[in-house]
């Protein structure tokens, strides 16, 4: 169980590849704020949501809920740790 | 209103603690130029933005900020954490234990607690805009001169990613103060 702040090698390289993609999109979406007719960025987002949402959802399915809206199954897994802040032994 | 995402904007993974550079880089957390001031002052100032790419932006990167914050003191709790007191005493770090422990407060680099005086909300977009790019230029200063008083690897990554953040803001801000300046101009606000 995680009692630890403990992140498998797996799980750790797939959240940094997650927050790759999400870091991706949060910079274009700036770029649109100021740009919001550039068709260029606009598709490279669309491009990335979907990748970034596929991601997300294997993530999750695999190593238990990001956000808090997710259903829940037998235990409410939201609490697990490590949370963001926890320094991780690896 | 927000959501919360459980992870960090990018990784952080201190090996080694480092209690007198933690108390530098606490000024990015609650200090003058740090993440909560540039988070509370663009969150603030959205209300009186006229257009639609100003009111975005402000939001946009008052939210991005909050993620700042979150590394910043991401980075402050693993430099001290299971450091022990007397050690800690030893660099400098003694009045801040006996206040805080190994908590992590909004204070900057000489113990002054955060303040909102460090920022305005004008209700004037063209002044508020100019203060956001004085404010981001400051904040990449700070991150510059930190990075001149550190050495270790695992820290400044994730400053040198802070630091190109602040570059990127001041851009966006230069983009949303001409797009205001130029509504302004034909009347077409709002
Ligand atoms: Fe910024």
């Amino acid at each position: 169980m995680n009692n630890a702040n403990s992140m498998h090698e797996d799980q750790e390289s797939m959240l940094k590849e997650l927050m790759m993609l999400d870091f991706k999109l949060l910079d274009l979406q700036l770029y649109l704020d100021t740009h919001p007719d550039d068709m260029n960025s606009i598709s490279a987002y669309n491009n990335l949501l979907v990748k970034a949402e596929a991601l997300r959802k294997a993530y999750q399915e695999k190593y238990g809920p990001l956000t808090v809206n997710y259903p829940v199954s037998d235990t409410w897994k939201w609490i697990n740790n490590p949370w963001p802040w926890n320094k991780m032994e690896v | 209103m927000w959501y919360y995402d459980k992870k960090l904007q990018y990784p952080i993974k201190i090996t080694n603690s480092n209690p007198k550079l933690a108390k530098y880089i606490i000024t990015q957390y609650g200090g003058p130029d740090g993440e909560i001031g540039a988070s509370l002052r663009y969150l603030s100032q959205r209300f009186a933005m006229p257009t639609p790419e100003a009111k975005a932006i402000l939001n946009d990167i008052g939210t991005e900020e909050l993620a700042h914050m979150e590394m910043v003191g991401t980075i402050v709790r693993q430099l001290i954490q299971d450091v022990p007191p007397r050690k800690l005493e030893e660099l400098g770090l003694g009045s801040y234990y006996t206040e805080h422990g190994c908590g992590v407060y909004p204070e900057n680099a000489s113990g002054v607690p955060f303040s909102a005086s460090a920022f305005q909300s004008k209700g004037d977009p063209i002044a508020d805009l100019y203060e956001d790019l004085a404010a981001e230029q400051k904040a990449k200063a700070t991150y510059d001169y930190l990075l001149q008083l550190c050495d270790d690897p695992d820290v400044i990554d994730p400053l040198r990613f802070l630091r190109e953040r602040e570059v990127v803001h001041f851009n966006r801000f230069s983009e949303a103060l001409q797009i205001v300046k130029d509504r302004m101009g034909t009347k077409k606000l709002y």
